[in-house]
C-alpha cells in the first residue's frame, strides 16, 4: 500500500466498461425507417460538440471518484450525476440525428449507451447496497427514481426517440394493454392469496395432507409456463361449450382466462409453502400463552400465529408477483394481451424498439413490486418483533 | 431404490414420453379429438424427437456455461481478494432475479438477432443468478469449526476451496443448479418465439393454425421432461447429501 494509490477494485471494473462504452461502442443508433439496420453513432457524432464534452467531462470525474475510495455518499452522488447525464443527453441526440421534419427516422440508444448506463448503475447499487438504507428509505429512493424518469417524459425531452415515436403510435392500447396486464398480475395473486392462505393453514393442522398438497403444487411449478397456458386451453374452452353460462363470463378456451388460470396455479405454491413454514415457525411458548390466558383456537390463529407468521407469507407473495409480472407476459401468445403483446409484436416485426416497449414497463414494474414488498417484509417483521 | 407408487408414476411416465417420440403415430387416436377439419394429429414439420434433442442440448450448453462462469464468480467474490464486491453481488442477484426470463429474451435479440445464440445467451444469463446465489450461500454458511479444522491441519488456501468448502456447499450448489436447468427448460420453450430449434415451436405452430393436439403433445413433453430431470437431479442431490453425511432436509 505504502507509497501507491490503492484504487477501488470495483472501480476498475465501473472504469473498464466506461471506457468500453465511451472509445468502442456507438452511442447511438440511426435509422431511415423503423425496419432498416442502423448506423451507429459515436458521442461526438450524436450530440453536439458543447453536449459530447459535458457529458465526457461528468463521466469522467464519475470514474474517477469511483476509483478513488471516497465516503459513499460521494460514490453515490457520481453515479446519478453520470446516469442524469446520460439519460438526459440520450434525448438530445435523438433531436441532433433526426433531420428537421422526418418523421420516418428513428433514433435508439446504441451498446455504448447501455453499457455506459450499466456501468454507473453498478455503481449506484454498491453504494446504495452500502449504505444500508432502512426499507421506508428505500422506498423513498424507488418514488424519487420513478419521479424523475416521469418528470424527462413529462417534459418530452426523449419525444424524439425510437421507443416513445411506437409509443405514441399507439398510445391507447399501450395503457389498455398495461391495465390487462396489471390486473392478470395481481387478479391472479389476490385468488392465490384467497386459496392459498386457508390450504396453507389446512396443511399446518393436517400434516397427512401437506406432503401431497406441497408435492402437487411443486410439479405445477416445472411445468413451462408456455406448455402449462396452451394445456388450459382444451379444459376451459370445454368448460365454455358444456357449462350453461361458463361463456358469458368470460370463460373461453383462448385469452384472459387461460392466463389468469395458469398464473393462479403457479401462484398457489409459495403462498401455500409459506403459510405453511410460516406457521411451523411460530414458538410453542407463544402458543402456549396464548391457551394459558384461555384463548380459543381460532383466537390463537387469528391474534397470534397469523401476525407472527405474516412475515414469511409476505415474503411468498413476494415471490409471486415479481413471478407473476413477469409471466404475465406470455399471455400474449394465447391472446390474452398485456406488456407482452408488444413484446411478441415486436419480435415478429423485427422491430427492436417495439419490443422494448413491452419489456422496459414488464422489468421495472417487476423491479418496483420487489423493492416495495422487500421493504413491506422487512417492516412487518420489525413490528411483529416488537409486540411479540 | 424401492419402488414405491412415486416411483413407479415416474417410471410410467418416462416410458410414455419415450414410446411417444419414437412412435408418436400409436398416439393418434388420443389426441384425434382435439382437432377438427382433419388437421394433422401430430405435429408434421419436423421429428419431435430431434427437437427434444435440440431444446435438451440448448438447455445444457446454457446451464453448462453458467455453472461454470457462477462457480468462478462466487468463488472470486467469497475468496479476500474479491471480498470487496461480495455485497454488490449479492444486489445485482437480487436485481437480475427481478428480470422476466422474457424480457431477457427479448432483449437479448436486438443485441445479437434471431435464432439460438439470443436464446443461448438469456437461458445462460438467467441461469446464472440461481446458481451463483446458492454457490455464495453454501460458500459463505460453511460450518466454522471445519472450515479452522482444515487450517489447522496446514491446508493451504487452494486446497481448502477443492477439498473442503466446494464438497461442503455441493449440494446447495446442485439445487441452485437445478432450480436453473428446470427455468431453462422453460425458457427455451419461449425461445422459439425468437425462431431458436425448441419443442416451443409445436405449442406455438399449435396456437397459431389452433390445433390444440400440438398445443398438447408440445406442452406435455416439456411438462414431462421438466418434472422427471427436477426429480432426477433431487434424487442425486439426496444421494450426495446423504454421503457427506448431512441430513437431508
Amino acid at each position: 500500500m505504502s507509497g501507491r494509490i490503492a484504487f477501488d477494485k470495483l472501480g476498475v471494473v465501473i472504469a473498464a466498461i466506461a471506457a468500453c462504452g465511451v472509445f468502442l461502442a456507438p452511442f447511438a443508433t440511426f435509422r431511415a425507417n423503423r425496419i432498416v439496420p442502423g448506423d451507429a453513432k459515436t458521442i461526438f457524432e450524436a450530440l453536439p460538440s458543447w453536449a459530447a464534452m459535458t457529458l465526457l467531462i461528468v463521466l469522467a470525474a464519475a470514474t474517477i471518484i469511483a476509483l478513488l475510495r471516497l465516503a459513499l455518499p460521494w460514490r453515490l452522488a457520481a453515479s446519478m450525476a453520470a446516469l442524469a447525464a446520460l439519460l438526459l443527453l440520450i434525448g438530445l441526440a435523438a433531436n441532433h440525428l433526426t433531420p428537421p421534419g422526418n418523421t420516418y427516422a428513428r433514433v435508439s440508444p446504441a451498446s455504448g449507451f447501455w453499457l455506459l448506463n450499466f456501468a454507473f448503475v453498478l455503481l449506484a447499487a454498491d453504494s446504495l447496497t452500502r449504505l444500508r438504507l432502512g426499507p421506508v428509505a428505500r422506498i423513498a429512493v424507488l418514488a424519487a427514481a420513478a419521479l424523475a424518469v416521469a418528470a424527462i417524459l413529462y417534459s418530452g425531452s426523449w419525444n424524439g426517440l425510437s421507443i416513445l415515436k411506437e409509443y405514441a403510435n399507439r398510445a391507447d392500447s399501450f395503457w389498455a394493454e398495461a391495465a390487462k396486464h396489471v390486473t392478470l398480475a395481481i387478479g391472479s395473486l389476490a385468488a392465490a392469496v384467497a386459496a392459498g392462505i386457508p390450504l396453507g393453514i389446512l396443511c399446518h393442522r393436517v400434516p397427512a395432507l401437506r406432503d401431497a398438497v406441497l408435492n402437487v403444487l411443486n410439479i405445477i411449478q416445472t411445468i413451462p409456463s408456455i406448455a402449462l397456458f396452451g394445456i388450459l386451453i382444451a379444459p376451459l374452452g370445454w368448460i365454455a361449450i358444456h357449462v350453461p353460462g361458463a361463456a358469458a363470463i368470460g370463460i373461453r378456451g383462448i385469452g384472459t382466462a387461460p392466463a389468469f388460470v395458469a398464473l393462479f396455479l403457479y401462484s398457489l405454491l409459495p403462498v401455500v409453502a409459506n403459510t405453511v413454514v410460516g406457521l411451523a415457525g411460530v414458538p410453542a411458548a407463544a402458543n402456549d400463552a396464548a391457551r394459558g390466558v384461555g384463548m380459543t383456537a381460532s383466537q390463537r390463529l387469528f391474534k397470534i400465529e397469523f401476525p407472527l407468521a405474516f412475515p414469511v407469507i409476505l415474503t411468498g407473495i413476494r415471490i409471486v408477483l415479481v413471478q407473476n409480472i413477469g409471466l404475465a407476459t406470455i399471455a400474449a401468445l394465447i391472446g390474452g394481451g398485456g406488456f407482452g403483446v408488444f413484446v411478441f409484436q415486436g419480435i415478429g416485426q423485427t422491430a427492436m424498439d417495439l419490443v422494448l416497449l413491452g419489456a422496459v414497463p414488464t422489468v421495472a414494474l417487476a423491479f418496483a413490486a420487489a423493492v416495495i414488498l422487500d421493504a413491506a417484509t422487512e417492516l412487518s417483521a420489525s413490528n411483529g418483533a416488537r409486540t411479540a | 431404490m424401492r419402488l414405491s407408487l412415486p416411483v413407479l408414476l415416474r417410471l410410467s411416465a418416462l416410458a410414455l414420453l419415450i414410446a411417444f417420440l419414437l412412435r408418436p403415430d400409436w398416439f393418434e387416436p388420443v389426441l384425434k379429438p382435439l382437432t377438427d377439419n382433419n388437421a394433422p394429429v401430430v405435429y408434421n414439420q419436423g421429428s419431435l424427437l430431434m427437437l427434444t434433442f435440440q431444446h435438451l442440448q440448448i438447455v445444457f450448453i446454457a446451464t453448462l456455461a453458467a455453472t461454470i462462469v457462477a462457480l468462478a464468480l462466487a468463488v472470486l467474490v467469497t475468496r479476500p481478494i474479491g471480498a470487496e464486491f461480495l455485497p454488490l453481488s449479492r444486489s445485482l442477484v437480487n436485481i437480475g432475479q427481478t428480470f422476466p426470463p422474457v424480457a431477457v429474451l427479448a432483449l437479448a435479440v436486438p443485441a445479437i438477432g434471431f435464432g439460438e445464440k439470443p436464446t443461448l445467451i438469456a437461458l445462460f444469463l438467467y441461469g446464472l443468478l440461481p446458481i451463483f446465489e446458492n454457490a455464495l450461500t453454501g460458500l459463505t454458511n460453511l460450518p466454522h469449526a471445519v472450515v479452522e479444522a482444515a487450517r489447522g491441519v496446514g491446508m493451504n488456501e487452494r486446497q481448502r476451496l477443492l477439498k473442503v468448502e466446494l464438497p461442503l456447499a455441493l449440494p446447495v450448489i446442485l439445487a441452485g443448479i437445478r432450480l436453473s436447468v428446470v427455468i431453462s427448460l422453460a425458457t427455451a420453450t419461449i425461445g422459439s418465439t425468437v425462431a431458436a430449434k425448441t419443442l416451443g415451436e409445436v405449442i406455438i405452430a399449435g396456437l397459431i393454425s389452433n390445433n390444440l393436439a400440438f398445443v398438447l403433445q408440445g406442452g406435455l413433453i416439456v411438462g414431462i421432461l421438466a418434472v422427471l430431470i427436477y426429480d432426477g437431479l433431487s434424487a442425486i442431490e439426496r444421494v450426495l447429501a446423504r454421503r457427506m453425511g448431512i441430513a437431508p432436509k
